[in-house]
C-alpha cells in the first residue's frame, strides 16, 4: 500500500501565526496559534532535511507573516542547504532593505509578495492595517536586488473589478508572475463570504481581462488566475489530491495535508516534534484519511472525473454538506449543490455592498451615519499572543 | 523576443535553477518545478545567455546525430517556446 503512495513536492512551511496584518479573508484557522507554540529553528531545520529526502522540492514559506520570525534567515539558509528551493510568501510590512540583502545571502529563491488591491485605501480596509506605501518600498528593494517577485492579489468583490490597475501595478515592478486568487472560502474568508463573494457579472468581466492580459504580456510576465469555486462547474483539484502532493506544518508542527484541515472533525494530527516526516506521510491516519478512492460516495465513486478532481475539496465538503467525505456541494453533480445556488443568487440579487453583520469579538466599528454605506462589517483577523 | 530568433541567447530568469533531487535533474522556477531528462536538461544546461539559439541547435545536432537534424531544431525551438511561456527564460539579443 505505502509503495504506491507519490512523494510530496512542496511543503507548506507556516512558520509563524503571528501577522500585523488583519486581512479578512485570511487562510489561517479561527483559532490561531501563539507564539509559545511555535517550533524551534532547530525542529525546523531537521523538517527541512527529512521534507528534502522523502522527495520535497520548494519549500513555501508562509504563516501568518513569516518575517515575524527572528530567525527568518537562518530558516532560509536551513531550507536552503536542504537542498529545497525557498518561496517566501509575505506581506513585505516586516521588510527593510538590509533584511532583504540576508535574505537572499542567505539563499532566498523567490519572493511572493501580497497585495490586497492596488489603491491604498482599500488596500489598507482590507488589511485592517497601514501597509499599502510599505510594499510599493519593498518592490523597489526587490527589484534593486533582483530576487525573483511574484504578486499576489487575493480577489473579491471589492477589488475584482481594478484588475487592470494591479496589473499596471505589476508591470511597474520586476516581478514576472502575477497571481489573481479568488478567495477561497475557509477560516476567515467563510466568515466574511457573504461580503467578499463576487456577482457573477464581475467574474465574467474579470476573466475577459485575465485573458487580454495574459495575450499582451505572454513570455514576459505570466498571469495567474485562481476561480471562485463556487461558481464553477467542477470543483477544484483541492491541493492536488488529498496526501498526494502537499504538505502543511503548522507553527506547533501539526502536520495537516492542507491549510484548513482543522476544520474537518475527528481528524488527529501528528506532529514532527513526535514522528518523522517520512512515517506521517506514509502513515498517519489524517493523511490516508482521503487518499485514493476508497473513501469517495456517489455521484464521485463512478464519476469520470474522479482522478482529475479527486472529488473536490474535503474541508468545503465538510464545511457545506457537514460531511467531509461528501461531493464537494461546489460541484455541479453533487447533490448540494442548490445550497451554493442560494448562496450565490443572494449575493446575485442583492445590493453587492450591503453586508449582514456579522457577531464576533473583532466586529469592525459600525461606521458614522455621514459615511456611505459602503464599507461592509468585517471581521477582522486578530494577531495571536 | 521569442525562441525563434536564432541569434539571441537564452538564459535562465530571476528564480529559475538547476538542481538536483534523488539523482533526478530538476529545473527550478517559481512555486513550480520540471523533472529534466535528456534532450530537455541538454538544452537548459545551455540556457546560459553564452549560447545563441543556432549554437543550442548546432550541438544538439551532433548529440542526437540519429535523428533529423530538421525535428531536432523543431523540437529545440518549442520547447524553449515552452519554457518561455513559463517563464523560465530572459533572451539577450
Amino acid at each position: 500500500m505505502t509503495s504506491t503512495i507519490s512523494n510530496p513536492l512542496a511543503l507548506i512551511a507556516e512558520l509563524t501565526h503571528r501577522c500585523p496584518l488583519h486581512c479578512v479573508y485570511c487562510s489561517n484557522p479561527l483559532e490561531l496559534q501563539s507564539r509559545s507554540t511555535e517550533l524551534s529553528t532547530e525542529s525546523w531545520s531537521r523538517v527541512f532535511q527529512e521534507a528534502a529526502s522523502l522527495g520535497v522540492l520548494q519549500a513555501d514559506f508562509t504563516g501568518g507573516e513569516p518575517l515575524a520570525r527572528i530567525d527568518i534567515v537562518d530558516l532560509v539558509r536551513a531550507a536552503r542547504s536542504a537542498g529545497l528551493y525557498v518561496n517566501l510568501i509575505t506581506s513585505g510590512l516586516p521588510l527593510d532593505e538590509s533584511k532583504l540583502a540576508a535574505l537572499v545571502a542567505a539563499g532566498l529563491d523567490h519572493i511572493q509578495l501580497s497585495f490586497q488591491g492596488a489603491r491604498e485605501e482599500l488596500s489598507n480596509e482590507i488589511s485592517g492595517t497601514k501597509s499599502h506605501t510599505q510594499k510599493l518600498r519593498v518592490l523597489e528593494w526587490v527589484k534593486q536586488h533582483r530576487v525573483a517577485l511574484t504578486l499576489n492579489f487575493v480577489i473579491h468583490h471589492r477589488n475584482i473589478d481594478q484588475l487592470e490597475e494591479m496589473v499596471a501595478l505589476a508591470e511597474t515592478s520586476s516581478a514576472t508572475r502575477i497571481e489573481f486568487a479568488n478567495v477561497q472560502y475557509y477560516g476567515w474568508a467563510f466568515a466574511n463570504r457573504e461580503t467578499l463573494l463576487p456577482t457573477r457579472e464581475q467574474l465574467a468581466r474579470s476573466i475577459g481581462v485575465i485573458k487580454r492580459e495574459q495575450q499582451r504580456l505572454e513570455g514576459r510576465i505570466r498571469v495567474e488566475y485562481v476561480v471562485p469555486d463556487y461558481y464553477a462547474k467542477y470543483p477544484k483539484p483541492c491541493m492536488g489530491g488529498w496526501g498526494r502532493k502537499l504538505m502543511l506544518i503548522a507553527p506547533s508542527g501539526d502536520a495537516l495535508p492542507c491549510h484548513a484541515a482543522h476544520v474537518i472533525p475527528g481528524l488527529a494530527f501528528e506532529n514532527v516534534k513526535d514522528h518523522g516526516l517520512r512515517e506521517i506521510w506514509e502513515r498517519s491516519a489524517a493523511f490516508q484519511k482521503f487518499r485514493g478512492e476508497d473513501w469517495m460516495q456517489e455521484p464521485c465513486k463512478t464519476c469520470d472525473r474522479r482522478e482529475q478532481d479527486f472529488g473536490g475539496c474535503r474541508c468545503q465538503a465538510s464545511l457545506l454538506a457537514g460531511d467531509a467525505a461528501a461531493t464537494d456541494p461546489v460541484c455541479s453533480l453533487a447533490p448540494l449543490r442548490p445550497k451554493v445556488d442560494a448562496i450565490l443568487a443572494a449575493v446575485n440579487l442583492a445590493p453587492a455592498s450591503v453586508a449582514p453583520g456579522i457577531a464576533g469579538p473583532y466586529i469592525a466599528e459600525a461606521p458614522p451615519a455621514n459615511e456611505p454605506p459602503t464599507r461592509p462589517s468585517w471581521l477582522y483577523r486578530p494577531n495571536p499572543a | 523576443m521569442t525562441a525563434r530568433e536564432l541569434s539571441s541567447r537564452p538564459r535562465l530568469a530571476p528564480g529559475c535553477r538547476l538542481s538536483e533531487n534523488n539523482q533526478q535533474r530538476i529545473l527550478q522556477m517559481p512555486e513550480r518545478a520540471l523533472r529534466l531528462n535528456g534532450p530537455s536538461l541538454e538544452i537548459v544546461q545551455r540556457c546560459d545567455g553564452k549560447h545563441t539559439v543556432q549554437q543550442i541547435v548546432s550541438e544538439l545536432q551532433q548529440i542526437y546525430s540519429k535523428a533529423q537534424a530538421q525535428k531536432v531544431e523543431e523540437d529545440i525551438l518549442g520547447y524553449l517556446a515552452l519554457l518561455q511561456k513559463e517563464r523560465a527564460l530572459d533572451f539577450e539579443v
